[in-house]
């Protein structure tokens, strides 16, 4: 029993970092039908932006912020750089210049800063060994309850953003009728680098809560991307709720996996519980109901 | 004034738009017609930069509108309503009226457009927190007019708003955009391939014929052409 | 004017040939072969474990490109193909005395049964979901042979016998025959394939998914079909990589393998089978060029560790940004404009007879 609530709590702190990251590939993939292969990488860039900073002793909040900050540098930069002139090219393209992104920005961090794992601490020295409730002691530490906490507000954030502010409202509109948006005044050019902006901080976001609990390497959100991936397709590519879930789901799923049938299965169970989902409901969970046609 | 003189689009090779020149008085309703794939769309989306103009002028209220981004002529008073309606299906109603007011960035009075909106369509009143996946053709065309008045254009250009509505519905439609059109003192660049009831409320006609234009003049005139009719209106 | 007298018969029957795809195709084969066998015998044994790589890579990227170009489905787990067909081929190969050819069609047949398999929920799922499904498949196979270790040996994987040559020919290059062999009958297989009936119908899938099912085509026949062929080539190329390298590992089909053949494909021009030449040629090159030029670069050891990936990821970024067709695909443009605008000694020499605008219809290459 212990073990089952040790593996869920696990799970969801690993899940809300797959949520995390799923966001920013929703958030991106809604506005522009990329995928965005190297957010893992430029999360790992932000994270080392924060590691230069810590190891010349700066406050650790501060550092925190600072990588979130460059994540919305790095996305806007990304978009404007190397997205905007493939708009209206073959679909893949673009994908396929975020992969090419992707192996460059992990070899540049890898050039810069080594390959070889080094350690992170949870900002503010956040405690990261587990609590002790009433006499049983659970896996689960108050950096994992931070972990929860900073992807909640992350994500009410962005409910509060796309809901209620016209800016939101800029950015669904740009993103699902770019033309109609354009012709009421819209810059929908702007609002793409922000939509970029905003995804690659989720991102960078993940990259700050992932690096305390495994080692920053400059491939150290390679698995990250893969299951946050997952977690976006498991919950709707278009639905930020869905990443939510599907992020929850996959770590939670993940977590089980591992701890009850052996880690190498963690692969092998999450690929087959992706494709049994998707076999039943080929667009994600939180597919978009069909729009009439009339 | 709106003043397009010797408009010319091509796509690729092929020619949309050849020497197109016409005038519209200010406060008129001027139907442009012609048969489908007669460049009608073309020359709207030429006007608000969303396909590129070979050469040609078209000045609008002293304004050369020609070269501007499109972001940017709903700034000019350009409010341009796309063929298919443009109603953006993932947002509500109330979303999508809002968006005609986002361009003004402190527009304090737009609140108090849209609810002129919901009072000028009732049945969009009703569905306002829906989302306008929902509505039915009728509605979505309503949501699409009510949102260009949100944007409050003087220059208003409508490609096909008759396009699968039924004729009952179309009839009530044309009757409320005159009356719009009349009240606001907008200048209206009607596009239709429904000739009759685009001519049944215009001011002036102007005939498009593969990227030319063959006839304008008065619509009372060109309805009453057998000859004309037939040939390019189709009725 | 007796020049185009004498051309035209030529010319005609040359028409005559391309408007029978087996019989062009093999012909091209043919002519390919014979190319090639001189090639490999006049150059070194180590050039020819390296014309080995292209070759497979070829075969891999080929079978992604009529996946892709063909129906439109992109996949991000081609690797675990790769994998299948090596380890198929490579426990046959490790516990039967068999000619070469069983346990090379043993792996074709177990990755192609994988397609299937992968392919069947496939079909349903469009773009990104189906990478989504194929990059958690990538993954997944990696980690099988450390599950199952006592079948295949976990992470120290299998030992691959080198194949025996018959009498005389150098091992190496007896590998580059059997390679560029494959190679060349997959090209016309492929070739073939989408030239036949059935390529066509599954284009017309690809571009118009319901029109088809109204022409009566069954559209998600076709995706699985395309997706198993796709797995073949792939189950070929791994079994052909475990004769190259000797041994059959998780390692060497990393998710990172199946990133390179997409980048591959992409670069060469998805759809083509010659660009999956062009990018089996810079997957191979590429690292090799920036290899001999950081071991003259006396920079810092992190620099040139990472320079071969750094030099990799600008190329698929510059090639996509400045050739969005791939090479293949620049290399048509620039050949179609030349035509267009013949030069003087161009005119001069050949008759006004177009015999080119005749020969392929214009290929899209992307879905
Ligand atoms: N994006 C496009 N690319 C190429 N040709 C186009 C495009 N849009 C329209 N055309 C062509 O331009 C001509 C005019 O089209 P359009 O302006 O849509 O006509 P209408 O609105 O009067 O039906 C037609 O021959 C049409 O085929
Ligand atoms: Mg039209």
């Amino acid at each position: 029993m212990t073990l089952f609530i040790d593996l869920t709590l696990n799970g969801l702190s690993y899940g809300a970092i797959y949520a995390a990251v799923a966001l920013g590939l929703v958030l991106i993939w809604r506005a522009t039908r990329v995928i965005n292969f190297a957010q893992g990488a430029l999360a790992t860039l932000t994270t080392y932006v924060a590691a230069s900073l810590l190891d010349r002793s700066i406050n650790s909040w501060v550092a925190f912020a600072a990588a979130l900050v460059a994540g919305l540098v790095f996305g806007a930069v990304t978009e404007r750089v190397f997205m905007r002139p493939l708009y209206g090219k073959p679909e893949l393209n673009p994908v396929v210049v975020t992969i090419g992104l992707l192996i460059l920005v992990e070899s540049v961090a890898g050039a810069i800063w080594g390959s070889t794992d080094r350690g992170i601490a949870p900002p503010g020295g956040v405690s990261q060994s587990g609590i002790i409730l009433g006499h049983t002691y659970l896996d689960f530490s108050a950096f994992d309850i931070f972990i929860l906490g900073s992807v909640i507000v992350l994500m009410v954030l962005m409910l509060v953003l796309f809901r209620w502010t016209s800016l939101g409202l800029k950015m669904r509109a740009s993103a699902f009728a770019p033309e109609v948006a354009r012709l009421l005044g819209v810059r929908v050019g702007r609002i793409l680098t922000v939509g970029w902006a905003l995804a690659t901080l989720a991102g960078a976001l993940a990259g700050m809560l992932v690096a305390p609990l495994v080692f920053l390497s400059p491939n150290m959100m390679d698995p990250m991307l893969v299951y946050g991936f997952a977690a976006a397709v498991l919950g709707g590519l278009d639905s930020p709720v869905g990443a939510l879930v599907g992020g929850i789901l996959s770590g939670l799923g993940i977590s089980y996996i591992g701890g009850y049938l052996g880690s190498s299965m963690e692969t092998v169970g999450a690929a087959l519980l992706l494709i049994a989902v998707l076999s039943i409901r080929p667009e994600g969970l939180f597919a978009a109901a069909k729009a009439r046609r009339v | 004034m709106l003043e397009i003189s010797e408009l010319t689009v091509s796509y690729g090779p092929v020619a949309a738009l050849s020497d197109v020149s016409f005038k519209a008085e200010e406060g008129s309703i001027t139907a442009v017609l012609g048969a489908n794939g007669a460049g009608k769309t073309t020359l709207l989306r030429a006007l608000t930069g969303l396909v590129p103009v070979k050469k040609g002028s078209a000045r609008w209220a002293g304004t050369e509108l020609l070269g501007h981004r499109t972001e940017e002529l709903v700034r000019l008073g350009v409010a341009h309503v796309p063929e298919g309606r443009g109603v953006v299906t993932e947002l509500t109603v109330d979303e999508n009226l809002r968006l005609g007011a986002l361009w003004r960035k402190r527009a304090p009075d737009h609140g108090q457009l849209i609810e002129e909106v919901y009072g000028l369509f009732p049945a969009l009143a009703e569905r306002r927190r829906r989302p306008a996946a929902t509505l039915s053709g009728g509605e979505r065309q309503m949501l699409v007019i009510g949102r260009a008045l949100v944007a409050r254009p003087r220059l208003l250009l409508l490609d096909e708003p008759s396009l699968g509505l039924a004729p009952l519905v179309t009839l009530e439609l044309m009757k409320t955009v005159r009356e719009l059109t009349r009240r606001d003192g907008l200048t209206l660049l009607l596009v239709e391939q429904n000739a009759k009831s685009a001519l049944s409320i215009a001011d002036e006609a102007v005939v498009l014929n593969i990227g030319r234009v063959v006839l304008s003049g008065d619509p009372q005139t060109l309805a009453a052409d057998d000859q004309l009719r037939h040939s390019y209106l189709g009725f | 004017m007796s020049l185009i007298e004498h051309r035209l018969p030529g010319a005609k029957s040359l028409e005559r040939l391309r408007s029978q795809p087996l019989v062009w195709h093999l012909l091209l084969g043919v002519l390919a072969a014979a190319v090639l066998y001189l090639l490999t015998s006049s150059v070194s044994f180590y050039d020819n474990t390296i014309i080995a790589e292209i070759a497979w890579y070829a075969i891999a990227i080929a079978g992604l490109s009529v996946l892709t170009g063909g129906s439109g489905q992109i996949s991000l787990g081609h690797g675990a193909f790769m994998a299948v067909g090596a380890y198929g081929a490579g426990l046959m190969m490790e516990h039967f005395r068999l000619p070469l050819v069983v346990p090379i069609l043993v792996g074709i047949a177990a990755a192609a049964l994988l397609g299937t398999v992968v392919g069947l929920p496939a079909t349903r799922l469009r773009g990104p979901y189906l990478a989504g499904v194929t990059l958690a498949l990538a993954l997944a196979v990696q980690d099988l042979p450390t599950k199952f270790s006592s079948l295949f040996n976990g992470d120290s994987g299998i030992i691959v016998n080198q194949a025996t040559p018959p009498g005389g020919v150098n091992p190496q290059r007896w590998l580059a025959w059997i390679s560029l062999l494959a190679a060349i009958l997959t090209m016309v297989v492929l070739a073939n394939f989408m030239k036949s009936r059935f390529g066509r119908a599954l284009k017309a899938v690809r571009d118009d998914d319901i029109a088809a099912q109204a022409a009566g085509l069954n559209p998600n026949r076709m995706r699985v079909l395309a997706f198993a062929v796709s797995a073949a080539a792939a189950g070929l190329a791994g079994g052909l990589e475990a004769l190259w390298g000797g041994i059959v590992s998780p390692n060497s089909f990393s998710l990172f393998l199946s990133i390179q053949l997409l980048a591959g494909m992409v670069i060469g021009g998805a759809g083509t089978l010659i660009g999956a030449w062009w990018g089996a040629l810079a997957l191979v090159y590429v690292p090799q060029w920036t290899n001999s030029i950081t071991s003259h670069l006396s920079s810092a050891s992190t620099v040139t560790a990472n320079l071969q990936n750094a030099v990799f990821g600008v190329l698929i970024i510059v090639i996509m940004m400045a050739a969005p067709s791939g090479i293949q695909g620049w290399l048509r443009a620039g050949y179609r404009r030349l035509r267009r605008r013949p030069s003087s000694l161009a005119s001069a020499l050949s008759p006004p007879l177009d015999l080119s605008s005749t020969s392929t219809p214009p290929e899209r290459t992307s879905p």
